[in-house]
């Protein structure tokens, strides 16, 4: 049992104060102020095992094996969600495997994720979908929602089998890491994905716009000589798909958008009532093409890092609802990678382990509100998949504490994920994650790192 | 003055006055050309490795006799013959040279920034021989020179640099290297060719090439490449000639005494008549014998030669 006493929950809708959780058997069991474990026998429960957290000096040991949790000065909010990772498993065990990905993800405050199915072989079967919920069963920290292809072997040639999939655990279907270039092919995607009630994940990028670019199209990509990707690569894909969502009226989601003019066209998109959500990343509201500085390939990703212009975009889309999610596009990828030349090294950044302290950043500069961050983080992820998450009695305790005031300077050495590749190494970053608890279980404790 | 640098990665990095100085010590240099022996023991002992991952005939050769003439070993490594087609990383590959004890690898790479990440994992002095569409400091450093030697200073010149700007490495040096000695830079070809932005280097742009050569003091063309023609940058060579090619006709609103340059190789009757690439105003070949002594004074100080060696 376990009792998070004095803490601030937060759950968008359902509350907001000082209140406690009891969690019994992996859900929650009640939440009300100044919660008393039940059974209280003093002389049964003497010289048992319980543990006592925090320095508050009245949590006295009322029942057998209780765990209680001094929550004070901390948020406690419904597990985070991140709807967009990359686990390398299976085919690429040496960037990370579904274990140190789930890792990774309880050390960032993730009580589940979503895994895009470009590993080796494609998820595209009930075979690589059951064997990634097994290995994630296995690893016993974050849950994972396996995210099914879009198309076979994401070749973009024929649609796999949604049914199988869906039926095998899958929560979405995707191409990400491509875009579905046949527009014909993504109509019926839509369609199809409508019939099962999955939801379609749409990387935007057009591929000859995009061309032989490396980063953003600009002052800092034409001062390096690296061939640029312009925003409308980007944002003409979107301006397809919201039109291919709206044609179906099948339900579609974006995935991390990066560009003023993405944003611009999914905000008059939800303004017609079209059924898109979306996305964007960390990285897209706190960094720029700066980053790039001389060739850093740990600023490489795709879409690439952007201007001021789009950032301030981006972080306005966060601000105003058009951007629904905070999810990291966690990639891993090890130095054969990332220590090479810098148009021959692979896009992408891990962020599982920095996501909530740099999305943190958005509350300490009043752009959201806590429960708004919450929302992108949690709620919206939740919402969007499908899921029924949140903090109510009788649901899986999948909960994460956020020490709000907690300042620490970002060491990839010690991360759990295991790549390296971060843009943020050395950071200074203030609040994170002190506790991950998934079905009623303590995946993660800072103090016990 | 003392050379500070380790490595030669870029114009960018280099202030006017290390540019002043490299120029300066091209024209001691260039005298060494001309001596019945063409050689002086400055560097002996020193071992200049030329790493080229691209093809290149004119820079590499230029390079090779600039470490000769001052008697430094010159090895020559270029991509075929080298271990990176068994898959060796280039960090790899630029390590076991310098294990031999390599005090200058020159590089060529069709990567922009590979010099970069070379100088940051050696010890040796790195040079820059033209990275992917980045870079090219020993051209511009040649370029400059002739130009200083011709107009006797680089201050209040305008330089028309006309052509496929978006993927010329020399462009982009020129443009850093001659703004930063005072000239004022013009570009122009089509809007397809150039790069996003480009204004921010402090250049500026026009589309019409007659107004580019318009008072130009110096008119330097770049090579169009055919194979850019599948990128959608030009029609035909035939249209760009007409269109961008520069002919006698087209010098007419430039000075009387204006400079015709070209880094090559030439495209005689795309970029060039031939009339003008041999014409009275071509220095063309100055470039070439130039490039020699801004290469060996490159080498020079980059290994330290200003601190050892007495004037």
């Amino acid at each position: 049992m376990l009792l998070i006493k004095h803490g601030r929950l937060i759950d968008p809708g359902r509350w907001d104060g000082i209140y406690d959780i009891l969690i019994e058997h992996g859900k929650i069991a009640d939440i009300a102020p100044n919660l008393e474990p039940r059974t209280p026998n003093d002389k049964q429960v003497r010289g048992m095992r319980y543990e006592v957290r925090g320095d508050s000096p009245n949590l006295e040991p009322r029942t057998p094996n209780l765990t209680t949790i001094n929550a004070s000065g901390k948020i406690v909010v419904p597990g985070l969600i991140d709807m967009h990772v990359h686990f390398r498993e299976p085919g690429e065990e040496y960037k990370e495997t579904i274990e140190t990905g789930c890792l990774a993800a309880v050390h960032g405050g993730f009580t589940a994720v979503c895994t895009m199915p470009n590993t080796k072989p494609v998820n595209d079967n009930r075979q690589v979908t059951e064997y990634i919920l097994r290995k994630a069963y296995e690893a016993k920290a974050a849950r994972v929602y396996p995210v099914g292809a879009i198309s076979k072997g994401l070749e973009g040639n024929a649609l796999s089998e949604y049914g199988e999939l869906k039926s095998a655990g899958a929560v979405a279907v995707s191409d990400d890491g491509k875009p579905v270039t046949n527009s014909r092919l993504m109509r019926k995607a839509l369609e199809y994905a409508k019939g099962f009630g999955l939801l379609v994940i749409s990387h935007c990028e057009d591929l000859e716009l995009a061309g032989n670019g490396v980063m953003n199209e600009g002052v800092y990509g034409t001062r390096l000589g690296l061939a640029g990707i312009p925003n409308a690569a980007e944002s003409v894909m979107v301006m397809r798909d919201i039109a291919l969502c709206e044609l179906t009226r099948a339900r579609l989601h974006i995935a991390h958008v990066s560009t003023a003019e993405s944003v611009a066209a999914i905000r008059e998109a939800k303004k017609r009532g079209a059924a898109v959500t979306a996305e964007t990343a960390p990285h897209y509201f706190t960094l720029t093409e700066a980053a790039v500085g001389e060739y850093d390939t740990h600023a490489k990703m795709n879409p690439p890092l952007r201007s001021e212009r789009d950032r301030e975009a981006v972080i306005e889309g966060l601000a105003d609802g058009t951007l629904d999610v905070i999810a990291t596009d966690h990639a891993p990828h090890s130095s054969l990678e990332k220590d090479v030349e810098f148009d021959r090294a692979a896009n992408g950044i891990i962020g599982l382990e920095t996501s909530l302290s740099l999305s943190l950043q958005l509350v300490e500069k009043g752009v959201l509100t806590l429960p708004e961050l919450i929302e992108k983080m949690s709620l919206n992820p939740a919402r969007i998949l499908g899921l029924d998450k949140g903090l109510k009695k009788g649901s899986p305790a999948d909960i994460t504490l956020i020490d709000p005031e907690r300042s620490y300077i970002v060491n990839a050495e010690t991360f759990r994920s295991r790549s390296r590749n971060t843009p943020f190494n050395g950071m200074q970053l203030k609040g994170c994650a002190v506790m991950t608890i998934v079905d009623g279980n303590i995946v993660f404790d800072i103090e016990k790192q | 003055m003392q050379f500070a640098k380790k490595d030669i990665l870029d114009i960018a990095s280099l202030s006017a006055e290390d540019i002043t100085l490299i120029l300066d010590t091209a024209e001691k240099m260039k005298e060494i050309s001309s001596r019945p022996v063409k050689k002086v023991p400055t560097l002996r002992g020193k071992t200049v490795v030329l790493f080229f991952y691209e093809a290149s005939t004119r820079t590499r050769t230029s390079f090779d006799i600039a470490a000769k003439r001052l008697s430094a070993d010159s090895i020559s490594i270029s991509a075929s013959t080298s271990s990176i087609v068994k898959g060796e990383t280039l960090i790899d590959t630029a390590k076991n040279i310098e294990a031999m004890n390599a005090d200058v690898i020159v590089m060529r790479h069709s990567s922009s920034g590979a010099p970069h990440l070379l100088a940051r994992s050696l010890k040796a002095s790195v040079i820059n021989a033209g990275d992917g569409t980045h870079a090219h400091p020993s051209q511009a450093l040649l370029d400059m020179m002739t130009v200083r030697e011709n107009k006797g200073t680089l201050k209040g010149l305008r330089i028309a640099i006309i052509g496929d700007i978006l993927h010329s490495r020399v462009a982009r040096s020129n443009i850093a290297g001659f703004t930063k000695m005072g000239s004022e830079v013009v570009l122009a070809g089509p809007p397809t060719m150039m790069p996003r932005d480009i204004e921010s280097l402090g250049a500026a742009v026009t589309y019409n090439i007659a107004e580019a050569v318009e008072g130009a003091d110096v008119i330097m063309m770049l090579r169009i490449q055919k194979e850019r023609q599948k990128g959608f940058l030009f029609s035909t060579e035939r249209e760009y000639a007409a269109v961008y090619g520069l002919s006698k006709k087209r010098l007419e609103g430039a000075k009387k005494d204006v400079l015709i340059m070209h880094p090559g190789p030439v495209n005689r009757g795309v970029e060039i008549s031939p009339e003008v690439a041999d014409g009275p105003y071509s220095i063309i070949l100055d470039q070439v014998t130039n490039g020699v002594a801004v290469r060996m004074s490159l080498l020079y100080l980059v290994l330290g030669g200003a601190r050892n060696v007495a004037d």
